[in-house]
């Protein structure tokens, strides 16, 4: 099967690279025979890469472990589900799921892309094929996944412990569906710019795409954050680690794009602004590659150091070059169509949280890259962690989470004092009250209280924009409450799609504001002792250790520490913690022993336990025990966001007709929304 | 004044203070990544240097490693083959840190006059992977 593997790796070496000299050439002299063929090639190539990782995958199956990675990766007593996720687990598999899917998107792109954009799909297929062949030549050249060994180990290594868990399943694929589809926005960025075909025209081909990528993105990040609060065990869900840092960069110029596009259509304005955003987004998926698998930076995630590292650093050299130059020479067919005509309006609101999402971006990459800037020019590594990041993200996080509930409320061109009597006196009040409502509550602290506040304002916003569209429904077709409200969405999914994904953003920050006031306490405890922690929310939990057991599961030899839970004296049942020693089917260890943390959740707070080892092989164990308020909201803040996101993308409703720019002000938003059929 | 100015004033405010922001972080959360030898380097050079917050990267000397478990508390010693000190540390060290033969640890913390590293923070590294310790994280 290797050999099948390998011939298809090298087949869509040839393909891609055809299609891609091809896609630039046949569009360049016009000739249609030419570009017809780069959209079979692209095709092919799909085909061949999706040979190529069934071939691996039927490796992984069989236990190959003449294969270096499937050795590598897998073990005879691995549970089949992990199987199936460790085409993803390792740098090699990874590249070959990459190129893939990346294959997948650049066939669809070619298949479902209106007829009326075919003048840009010949330089789309060539952008997305030399993405494609980068990444097989990647393979072929320094990390081939088909690689034999020179002997057959009786049992692969296995997967590491902390990859054995549901979530990581998930978690990559989504984050790497994310990075890999905003190739697509980029390669139509890139034959807007090559056809100078400067109109809006590219951004309404591409509008499914950059909700497909932010999408994945936004799901990919958040299961990241699960599996790092779940599995990483030090009991908090984001860390700033380089490699977290990496996912998030993407994700932040995505949104600033997924607002500053709205300007385009709507006034003409910040076409070079679109352009440069979606050429960044790329260079930072490009460049969050290249983090995670060079080994650069020390962080969680890496991937072992490799010359991969290399080929992407290269990679991203050539495409930052090559774009920038591009969008140079045709600077000035960019200009805008119209001057900005007010400060009060939601197009300054709209640039003013660009420029944020651009300034969170900036920083974090700074932050990120210091320890090796510093060393480059002072000659002495300086490294900042997540106090920097915290200082200089938590203001900046707040002006945004503002504009979340001022953006969709002021008026386009230019608000009124009336417009904003009316759209704001709602949500302020509902801002303050619970400012005063927290501060009576003897909630403390300056960056918690703005938090919560503001997302009191927030909230504000969006009810009372659901709460205006309904009843105006309700008085113009007689529709009850709740068929107004689904009619309401249903017909303008766009806009209430986007509040959904506003209200799953003010979620995450009530939950990221919990974590101020997390409780935590280490205890050495024999068994029949307790140690007590009190909540935030004025809750006494008594943890009460039980005993140490030791037993032997399928891949693995556990040690697992129990307490009893009480909280306020009410008995809530037992929380285990393990440690764990994976091993081979011969019961050799494999990789250095594993913790498996306790966690309850409620709605207010977690209680997360840590067994930390024993003392001298006795049951006298060492805990950590955690109290992390609100994290329940994080995940239900990412669920909101997804759905919301998936509303905003769903084929029909709110879609926009291609070159129809609606400039005029609407006199009431909310109307004007709900009463568009 | 016009709309055009009035958003460039705006954005010049937030650009100057998103670096602002960024120039005041680091120097006030910045902290020194060294070696062992960088370390006795800066001490021997600047006597000030002793409880000065760093981080120090080296590889634990086989051997080295006593664990008071009871207690909390695991002093070993770290060196990058030229300079050696003595770290003691009082909190939980992460899965990574065994009591194998090539272990890498990041430390953060102050080395005291007597010569003493005492951490606050402890990342080892063994495999392919650094593994975040303790407490002191956010979320």
């Amino acid at each position: 099967m290797t050999l099948l593997g390998e011939f298809c790796l090298w087949l869509a070496l040839l393909l891609s690279a055809w299609a891609a000299v091809l896609g630039f050439s046949g569009r360049w002299q016009d000739r249609p025979d030419l570009t017809a063929s780069v959209r079979g090639a692209v095709v092919a190539t799909f085909g061949a890469l999706a040979v190529a990782a069934l071939s691996l995958w039927k490796g992984l199956a069989s236990h190959d472990f003449n294969i270096e990675y499937v050795a590598a990766y897998t073990s005879r007593n691995l549970p089949d589900g992990y199987i199936i996720s460790a085409l993803w687990a390792g740098q090699k598999g990874s590249l070959l799921f990459w190129a893939v899917v990346l294959s997948l998107f650049g066939a669809l792109a070619q298949l479902l892309t209106p007829r009326r954009y075919g003048a840009l799909m010949p330089y789309v297929a060539a952008v997305t094929s030399a993405v494609v062949a980068f990444f097989v030549c990647t393979m072929v050249f320094a990390a081939n996944p088909f690689e034999r060994m020179a002997f057959t180990p009786a049992d692969g290594r296995g997967l590491n412990p902390q990859l054995q868990n549901p979530g990581m399943m998930i978690h990559p694929p989504m984050l790497y569906l994310g990075y890999i589809s905003i190739t697509i926005p980029f390669a139509f960025a890139i034959a807007a710019l090559l056809s100078r075909s400067l109109d809006t025209g590219w951004i309404h081909a591409i509008r499914k795409w950059t909700l497909v990528s932010w999408l994945f993105l936004s799901i990919g990040i958040t299961l990241g954050m699960w599996w790092a609060y779940v599995e990483l065990g030090w009991g908090g869900y984001w860390a700033w680690d380089p490699v977290e840092n990496a996912s998030l960069l993407p994700w932040l110029t995505m949104t600033a794009f997924l607002h500053s596009v709205m300007i385009q259509e709507k006034r003409g304005m910040l076409k070079r602004w679109n352009l440069g955003l979606i050429v960044g987004t790329f260079l930072l998926s490009i460049f969050g590659t290249f983090i995670t698998r060079s080994g650069v930076i020390a962080s969680v995630h890496s991937f072992t150091q490799s010359n991969v590292g290399y080929f992407f650093l290269a990679f991203l050299v050539v495409c930052g070059i090559l774009s920038f130059t591009l969008l140079y020479t045709r600077w000035s067919s960019l200009k805008a169509e119209v001057q900005l005509e007010s400060v009060v309006s939601r197009e300054a609101a709209f640039l003013f949280n660009n420029l944020l999402f651009v300034g969170v971006a900036f920083s974090v990459l700074w932050g990120t890259l210091f320890p090796i800037l510093s060393e480059l020019v002072r000659g002495t590594k300086i490294t900042v962690g997540p106090p920097f990041f915290n200082r200089v993200n938590v203001p900046i996080g707040l002006l945004l989470l503002a504009l979340t509930g001022i953006g969709p409320l002021i008026a386009w061109r230019k608000a009124s004092t009336a417009n904003l009597k009316r759209q704001f006196t709602g949500p302020v009040a509902a801002g303050v009250l619970t400012a005063v409502g927290l501060l009576a509550a003897g909630v403390r602290g300056l960056y918690p209280v703005m938090a919560l506040s503001l997302a009191g304002f927030v909230a504000g916003t969006i009810v009372q924009e659901f709460y205006r569209g309904v009843r105006a429904r309700r008085r113009m077709h007689g529709e009850s409450t709740p068929v107004a409200f689904g009619r309401l969405v249903a017909r303008n999914r766009r806009r209430y799609g986007g509040y959904l994904v506003h209200a799953g953003v003010l979620i995450y920050f009530v939950a990221f504001s919990g974590m101020a006031f997390k409780r935590e306490i280490e205890a050495t405890l024999k068994p029949g002792d307790s140690a007590t922690l009190t909540s935030p929310f004025g809750h006494t939990y008594t943890f009460t250790h039980v005993g140490v057991s030791q037993f032997e599961a399928l891949n693995r030899v556990v040690s697992a520490a129990t307490v009893q839970v009480a909280k306020d004296g009410k008995p809530q049942g037992l929380m285990t913690s393990e440690k764990r020693q994976h091993v081979d089917s011969f019961r050799r260890p494999t990789f250095e022993p594993s913790t498996e943390v306790g966690i309850r959740s409620n709605l207010q707070e977690d209680v997360y336990i840590t067994y930390a080892g024993s003392v001298g092989g006795t049951e006298e164990a060492v805990y950590r025990l955690t109290i992390n308020p609100l994290v329940w909201w994080v995940w239900f803040g990412g669920f909101v966001l997804a759905f919301g996101g998936l509303v905003t993308m769903w084929p029909g409703g709110g879609a926009v007709i291609p070159g129809a720019r609606r400039t005029a002000v609407r006199p009431s938003l909310a109307e004007a929304g709900a009463l568009t059929e | 004044m016009k709309a055009g100015h009035k958003f460039l004033f705006g954005a010049s405010i937030i650009v100057v203070s998103v670096v602002l922001l960024i120039t005041q972080g680091v120097r006030e959360t910045g902290v020194y990544f060294l070696t062992p030898s960088e370390l006795a380097d800066k001490t021997s050079a600047d006597p000030s240097f002793y409880d000065v917050g760093l981080k120090m990267g080296a590889k634990v000397v086989p051997g080295s490693v006593r664990r008071d478990p009871g207690n909390r508390q695991i002093d070993f010693e770290v060196s990058d083959g030229v300079r050696t000190y003595p770290v003691t540390y009082r909190g939980l060290v992460p899965d990574t840190f065994t009591d194998a033969n090539d272990i890498e640890v990041i430390v953060e913390g102050r080395l005291g006059r007597d010569g003493v590293f005492r951490a606050t923070e402890v990342l080892a590294k063994c495999g392919s992977r650094y593994e975040a310790a303790t407490e002191g994280k956010q979320a």
